[in-house]
This record gives structure tokens, C-alpha cells and sequence, in this order.
């Protein structure tokens, strides 16, 4: 007491002495989770980690963060049927994060200011041949050149973009925005040659020295179904529609034109139709819920002026019109033949009833596995043959250009392995981070920005791109509705609830610690983190 | 609302911080730097309320005073768990009154400085329900009636916890404490008549009095900095789950809180010379039962001997609070 100052008894913070950290019987610990819009990702981006990048206005290190994982951003920020934003765990409190729209932004941000991509690494002196320039030839030369190896595109067509440009239609696909995206890539030091058909790969890669290939031909040839058809019945298929309309000779399908199928590409086909003043009616033989296109592609068309026959199927095409049987779904969901039949006006039938991939360029390729029309891959993306790599429409996969985009980031990952001799191991996954772990209090409420869409007469008459995207200030809004799902954000909550001052703020960028020394284990901390990044876990005693 | 919102930065102003937010509109609690009046080692039980309650206030006033700040601390929970002899929690000028003398002791100090001239140092006096509400509500009159240049912060767990849970006149209906235990026709605390504190300093026409609760923050620091700008008679009055004597887990402590407010049984509200200036409106109104059933002391009105009519005279307490302090937006009200 002598020490001490006059009418001080205790001197001040000598609880420190006290370590109360010995009450616990469970500790709070720090944890990243991954996020569902990552998880749902077909093309494996860091949605969240590029969003977080956004979130400050930082757009351009936010495309970056992006493009680590896909070139294409502008592209897929149009035509992505955006499995994250269904994933997302925002739809479960008002509406999912725009992260496609977003996307979109970035992309388009990044054509408008130039952004190039970071320069590749060091040179390896391999060469790897890639055969098409689709969203996945193009996604692994990207990959495969920012690793250091030198690569070769040879393209059967004259034009760069696969399905992007000969499938998508330019409403959905300004053609501009793709050429932008596309010389990006050729910017990094890739080698394109337009109107190369690969009639042998074996020979193609010995003729050209490349120590490794990846195949992404795509799947250009349209089925066809047996229609007992008159001499002069006029039927072609979607996908040499879709081609020709990129060309200067529009193709001729007259006024009345019946699209048969239910998948996005006669969606696609019959609004194309619809703005170059033909009258499309689309003919399927399943009901609207059945049908393998996206719903707001039917609505979208719907809107436009489209006319659609549900459970229909079509018997006979003879000159100016076709007989149509109606169908009923029995119980198991599959349509049936009623026996009432139908006549429709029809100039022209356009078959869009999916695709074949045409190949011939493997033809004597030993070891190579062909099943259901489509190249059997390993799970690091070879074929049968040691070297040879194939991703895309050709190999058994949902068809989407989000999804060949994933596939040629994937490959280019183990084509770089395999060129060094070794093996990639991609990273164990995080545990999913899911709705019941957020503490959605702490959000404020803040519905999804809608997208300006086109008006609907130079919807119906022109080929200008329907959905509008987002500016600046709305971009930024969007990319702060994400939740952080799973990993922190420096909220400080932690920090600020903890009744024990037992957590240490480490500052801007480098998170937070917990004092175990004072820690109680009371798991307040773990309830209120709005992202669910800390978890209990107990103690050894 | 009476703070100023932060709009569409992710979280708002609902968490402690905010990456995005420059350092002039964080709280004071997301410093690296805050003041940490109260420290680690207290031996307050985990997921005390009061523990977080006195740092996010004491912290808050210290910041608004440049740390020249007194507090004079009535006997209770705080001062028992914070300065277990030979050892202090506090790191500031801290001084221990008897249970019922807080406000009368902190007027001493607060005349002690206006003699010595010292007019840069201010003076806080904290206190429980038990010794604010009850034993020392004469001094707390007195204080107020003086108008003293003193803010009195009374960390509000609804019963003498530290001396074994026994009822204050804080101590909502119905609630089983030692000594209004869950037995006869009408188990726990009777209803009563009730006794708010914070209407009653309104009735002082002093100059501020404000409620608030751990589960916001960010009011809770804008109320302590906005009465820390003030002179005479202030008057907060902070709600502070008890996870020990509510029965309730030690991470619920903010939520039931935040619980408190959103089925209006705690009402939020700022007042100055008498009159409510601004209320914190419910966000999403929840029925009283979320409220009730994660609390053990309230047990008995669920269950196989449940007491439905007990739950609606509750929630008739909540529904007047609504109406009287006007906490739901309009819309909301009709909704």
C-alpha cells in the first residue's frame, strides 16, 4: 500500500493476472468456409473472393481476382445461366447476389478501360496444340499460356468463339464483346489459325512438334429425327441456321417457320427467326416445365411474340404445312400419342433437337474410349491416349459455355502437370458454408437490382442486346448485397461482442485473433458473426 | 431513427464495423485502439451482458472525454466480478461506493472537480438495477433533481444477481428468481404495477435520459457520446441479458437482447427535458414467446403446465410499449 498513490488500492487492468481462459471447455476458432456461389461455380471461380474486390470500388483488382479463373468475363457475364446466383444463400433471405450482372460489369469494365491480362510466367518451352477456338479451347490456351507454355489454336472455322458466336445469338452476344475478350487472349502470345481443320491429330501434333493437345471441337452436327417429309418440304437444322446468320446470306426459312424441339437452342433459333420478321412457333413434345430450356429464356421469348405448341409431335411435313400429333404425358412424365392430329402452316421446319460431335479427327487414335457419341475423359480431363486432352461439348458434360470454360481451365491445370511429369492434386475442399451458419440479423435488407432489358419492339426487330448491365453505382450496390458466406469480412463483430476483450484485432487485411489466455468459451462470438466464419470446438481436457 | 444509418455497405450499421466504412463512421468498439476500460480477467460468468455492456459505455464516454473520465461504480455484479481484491479490471479513475450511494457519491466527485476547476474531467456513475432501481433510487432522485453534472448508467439485468438472483423491482412478471419461485396460481414475479426508471428520470426534466441495449452498438455509443456532450443530469439506462440468472446459453446474451427490443418488451428510446426525441424502431417484430422460451426463468409459463394467459398479459406489455413509444414504422403497424 505504501506505493501506491494517495486512494489507490488496486492498480488499474491487474486482472491480467487472472486467466480465465481456464473456464473453457470449448474454443472459438477462426475458419474459412466455402462459399455455395464458389461450390456451384461449373467454372471454379472465386465469385466471392473477386466480389469482395468490388465491394470497395477496386473493380479492376476484382477482375483480376476473375479472370485467375476465367478469361471470358463480358462473355459469360452474358450468356452464364448462373448456377451461383441459385446457390446463393442471399435467395434464402430476399434475392440472390447479381453476380452474373456483376460479372458482366467487370467484363465490360474491362474492355472499356483496356485491361490486360498480368504477363505469363516464365517459358517453359513446351508446346501444346489446342484444337478450336470455343469457350473451352479458348479458356485453355489462356491458362496453358499464362503458365508458360507456348500454345497453338487451329480453328476449322473463319472466326473465333465456337458456339459463342455460331450457337449464341447476337441479342444475347454482341459480336464485338467477344472479338474483345478473344484478342485479350490472343494478346498473351497465342497463336490462332482460322480455317485449320485437324483431320489427324496424331499427325497434326507430330507435324507441328507439340508435346501435348487438348481437343474442344464442340458438337456442330445437328440431329436429325425421321420426319416422313414430301420432295419438296423444306427442313433444315438449327445449328446451320444459327451458323449462317453470322455469315452475309441470311438463310431463307420464310414466314411460317416451325422450330422442333424444347432446348435453349430453338429458343434461341425461333427469336432469331422472330427478328428478322419471319412468324416462329416452336413445336415440343413435353410440357413447359419439362422442357430443357431455361425458364426465362421461355419467358423471354414468350414476351417477343413467340408462339409455342406443348405436347406436340410432328408426323409429316409436306410443302407450306406440317401434321402435328398431340401428346399426353403418362405417369411416369413421358408423352404418349393421343391419335388427334393437326395441320400448321410451316415454310420451313428447323430441327433443333441437339448435336453431334463430328469426330473424325481422332480416327486411329489407340486407346481412345467413344461412348454415346462423346470422347471418354479420365478425371484430369485425358482421353485413352497418354498426351491427348479433351474438354468441351465433346466429352460427357452438361453443354453450357460456363461449363467448357471450367473444363479448359481444369485441363490446362493437368496438361501443366502432366507436361513436368507429375500429377495435379487440386485442394481439399472447405466445408460448404451454409444458410444456418450466417447470423443474417446483421444484413441490411436490400432487394436484387434489376437489369434493364431492351424495348420490346427492337426486341422483336432487331438483333440488339436485350438485357442491359449494370453502371457503376448499381455494380457496386449489387456486389455489397454478398453476404461474405463462410470467410470474414472484417466486420469486427468478433472483436467488438467478445465480453472478455479476448480478441485481437489485427488490422485491414489481416483479421483477427483470439487472447486463449482470457477466452471463456461463451461462443458469443461464433453467434454473432454474420458470415459464419469462427466455430466451437472442444477442448482437450 | 436517431442515428445516422449507413446505407447498402453489406451490413449497414448493424455489425461493430465495417472494412468500407471510413474511420470517422466506425463505432468505437471496431478500434484497434479503444480504450478497454474494463480488461480481461474479470471473473464475470461467460456471455456476460454486463461485462460487454460497461465496456461498450465506459469505452464510448471515454472516447467522447479524451479519457479524462471518473466512474464511481455502485456495489453489484460489476464491481464484484471486475475488482476481486488485490486485482482491478478497470483502467481508469475508478472508485467503489456502497450499493444504494452511487448517484450521491458521484455528485461529490463531480463538486470535488468543479472546486478544483478541473472542468475538462467528467464523471459516469454506474450501478445494477438492484442498486438503481431499488436501493439507491433516493440518491438517483436526488441527483437528478440537482440536475448534477453526472451521467448514471444503470446496467439493467432484471434482478440482484451477484447475492443469488433474488427479484428487483426491475424483475419482469412472471419471472422465477429465489425468491419468486414458479409455485401457486400464478407462478414467478406478480405483475405488479412495474416501475421504469427511465420514465421516471423523465419526469425529473433532466436534461437527457436514453434506454439501450448490448445488441445494438452503434445507438448505444451514439447515446453515451451524445450524453457526454451534455451537462447536468444524465440518465442511460442499458439492458444487459444474464445468462446466470436467466438460464439462458452464454451465446444467446446479444440475441435475447436484440429479442428484448424486436417484441417491444424493452423499448428503445431517447428523451430530452422529459420529451421522447427519437425511438429505435423494431425492425421484425417477433411474438414475446421468441423471447420467453430460450429463458429457464420463464420455463414454467411453457410446457405440460403451461400458462397461455400469463404469455398474452406479457405480450399485452409488449403491444403497449409498441403503441405508446410508436416502435413500429407505420406500414408495419397496420401489416
Amino acid at each position: 500500500m505504501a506505493n501506491k498513490p494517495f486512494a489507490i488500492t488496486l492498480k488499474p487492468g491487474t486482472s491480467l493476472n487472472n486467466l480465465t481462459g481456464s473456464w473453457r471447455s470449448e474454443r472459438p476458432v477462426y475458419l474459412d468456409r466455402l462459399p455455395p456461389c464458389n461450390n456451384a461455380c461449373p467454372a471454379g471461380e472465386n465469385i466471392q473472393g473477386w466480389l469482395f474486390h468490388a465491394e470497395s470500388g477496386d473493380y479492376e483488382q476484382a477482375w483480376r481476382v476473375l479472370v485467375q479463373d476465367n478469361p471470358l468475363p463480358a462473355a459469360m457475364g452474358r450468356v452464364c445461366y448462373h448456377p451461383c446466383e441459385t446457390a446463393c444463400n442471399r435467395g434464402q433471405l430476399d434475392t440472390s447476389v447479381g453476380i452474373n450482372s456483376v460479372e458482366r460489369f467487370l467484363g465490360d469494365e474491362a474492355i472499356k478501360r483496356g485491361w490486360k491480362f498480368d504477363a505469363p510466367a516464365a517459358t517453359t518451352g513446351k508446346k501444346v496444340l489446342v484444337v478450336g477456338a470455343g469457350p473451352s479451347g479458348l479458356s485453355a490456351a489462356y491458362h496453358l499460356a499464362r503458365m508458360g507454355h507456348q500454345v497453338e489454336i487451329q480453328e476449322a472455322g473463319p472466326l473465333a468463339g465456337g458456339m459463342m458466336r455460331f450457337g449464341i445469338p447476337k441479342y444475347r452476344l454482341p459480336r464485338d464483346v467477344l472479338d474483345a475478350e478473344v484478342q485479350r487472349i490472343l494478346d498473351l502470345g497465342v497463336t490462332l489459325k482460322y480455317d485449320s481443320k485437324v483431320a489427324n491429330i496424331q499427325q497434326s501434333m507430330k507435324d507441328g512438334g507439340f508435346d501435348a493437345a487438348f481437343l474442344a471441337v464442340g458438337a456442330h452436327i445437328g440431329k436429325r429425327a425421321m420426319i416422313p417429309a414430301g420432295d419438296a418440304s423444306h427442313i433444315v437444322d438449327a445449328v446451320s441456321v444459327l451458323r449462317s446468320m453470322e455469315g452475309e446470306d441470311k438463310p431463307m426459312l420464310g414466314r411460317k417457320v416451325v422450330v422442333y424441339g424444347g432446348g435453349n437452342t430453338a429458343i434461341d433459333v425461333a427469336r432469331s427467326v422472330k427478328r428478322m420478321g419471319g412468324e416462329p412457333i416452336i413445336v415440343y413434345r413435353r410440357t413447359r416445365d419439362k422442357a430443357p430450356a431455361h425458364d426465362f429464356e421461355i419467358e423471354e421469348a414468350l414476351q417477343e411474340g413467340v408462339m409455342i405448341k406443348w405436347l406436340s409431335t410432328i408426323k409429316q411435313a409436306e410443302v407450306g404445312e406440317i401434321t402435328v400429333e398431340k401428346m399426353e404425358l403418362d405417369e411416369k412424365g413421358f408423352p404418349q400419342p393421343t391419335g388427334e392430329f393437326e395441320k400448321l402452316e410451316a415454310d420451313s421446319v428447323v430441327l433443333a433437337l441437339g448435336q453431334d460431335v463430328d469426330l473424325s479427327l481422332l480416327e486411329g487414335v489407340p486407346g481412345l474410349e467413344v461412348k454415346d457419341g462423346v470422347v471418354q475423359v479420365a478425371s484430369n480431363m485425358m482421353t485413352g491416349f497418354a498426351g491427348i486432352f479433351a474438354g468441351g461439348d465433346m466429352v460427357p458434360s452438361e453443354r453450357t459455355v460456363t461449363v467448357a470454360v471450367g473444363h479448359g481451365k481444369k485441363a490446362a491445370r493437368h496438361i501443366d502437370a502432366w507436361l513436368r511429369g507429375e500429377s495435379y492434386e487440386p485442394a481439399a475442399k472447405h466445408e460448404i458454408a451454409e444458410y444456418k451458419n450466417l447470423n443474417t440479423w446483421y444484413y441490411s435488407d436490400a432487394h436484387k437490382t434489376v437489369r434493364p432489358m431492351l424495348d420490346m419492339i427492337r426486341r422483336q426487330t432487331s438483333f440488339d442486346e436485350v438485357q442491359g448491365g449494370l453502371d457503376e453505382t448499381n455494380a457496386l450496390f449489387e456486389a455489397r448485397r454478398c453476404l461474405s458466406c463462410g470467410n470474414c469480412f472484417e466486420c469486427d463483430n468478433c472483436y467488438g461482442v467478445c465480453p472478455d476483450n479476448a480478441v485481437i484485432k489485427l488490422g485491414p487485411g489481416k483479421g483477427f485473433e483470439f487472447k486463449y489466455d482470457y477466452c471463456k468459451g461463451c461462443g458469443l462470438c461464433v453467434e454473432e458473426c454474420p458470415c459464419g466464419s469462427i466455430k466451437m470446438v472442444p477442448e482437450d481436457i | 431513427m436517431s442515428l445516422q444509418t449507413v446505407k447498402f455497405y453489406q451490413t449497414g450499421t448493424y455489425t461493430v464495423g465495417n472494412r468500407l466504412l471510413g474511420p470517422d463512421d466506425r463505432s468505437v468498439q471496431s478500434g484497434e485502439l479503444r480504450s478497454n476500460s474494463i480488461n480481461s480477467g474479470h471473473r464475470a460468468c461467460q456471455g456476460c451482458g454486463e461485462a460487454l455492456g460497461a465496456r461498450y459505455a465506459i469505452d464510448a464516454a471515454m472516447a467522447e472525454s479524451n479519457n479524462q473520465l471518473i466512474a464511481v461504480n455502485a456495489t453489484g455484479c460489476l464491481e464484484v466480478f471486475s475488482t476481486p481484491y488485490p486485482e482491478s479490471s478497470w483502467q481508469l479513475p475508478w472508485i467503489h461506493s456502497l450499493f444504494g450511494n452511487a448517484a450521491a457519491v458521484a455528485t461529490g466527485v463531480a463538486a470535488a472537480l468543479k472546486v478544483k476547476g478541473k472542468t475538462d474531467v467528467r464523471v459516469v456513475a454506474q450501478g445494477g438495477d438492484g442498486g438503481t432501481t431499488d436501493i439507491g433510487f433516493g440518491c438517483l432522485s436526488g441527483m437528478f433533481e440537482r440536475n448534477d453534472d453526472v451521467l448514471y448508467i444503470c446496467y439493467d439485468n432484471e434482478a440482484y444477481m451477484n447475492t443469488g438472483v433474488q427479484r428487483s423491482s426491475a424483475t419482469p412478471p412472471t419471472a422465477r428468481t429465489a425468491t419468486t419461485m414458479p409455485v401457486g396460481k400464478e407462478p414467478g414475479n406478480v405483475f405488479g404495477q412495474g416501475k421504469s426508471v427511465p420514465e421516471i428520470a423523465m419526469a425529473h426534466g433532466i436534461p437527457y435520459v436514453a434506454t439501450a441495449t448490448v445488441a445494438d452498438l452503434r445507438d448505444l455509443e451514439y447515446k453515451v457520446r451524445k450524453a457526454m456532450k451534455m451537462h447536468g443530469a444524465r440518465y442511460i439506462h442499458i439492458f444487459v441479458p444474464c445468462p446466470l440468472g436467466w438460464g439462458s446459453a452464454s451465446h444467446d446474451t446479444i440475441k435475447l437482447a436484440r429479442l428484448a427490443k424486436e417484441t417491444g418488451m424493452f423499448p428503445v428510446f431517447e428523451a430530452e427535458h422529459g420529451e421522447v426525441t427519437s425511438v429505435l424502431k423494431i425492425r421484425n417484430k417477433q411474438p414475446i414467446e421468441e423471447y420467453l422460451k430460450p429463458q429457464k426463468r420463464f420455463a414454467h409459463l411453457f410446457g405440460k403446465h403451461a400458462h397461455p394467459e400469463m404469455v398474452a398479459h406479457l405480450q399485452a406489455i409488449a403491444d403497449r410499449n409498441i403503441r405508446k413509444y410508436g416502435l413500429l414504422d407505420e406500414e408495419k403497424a397496420h401489416g
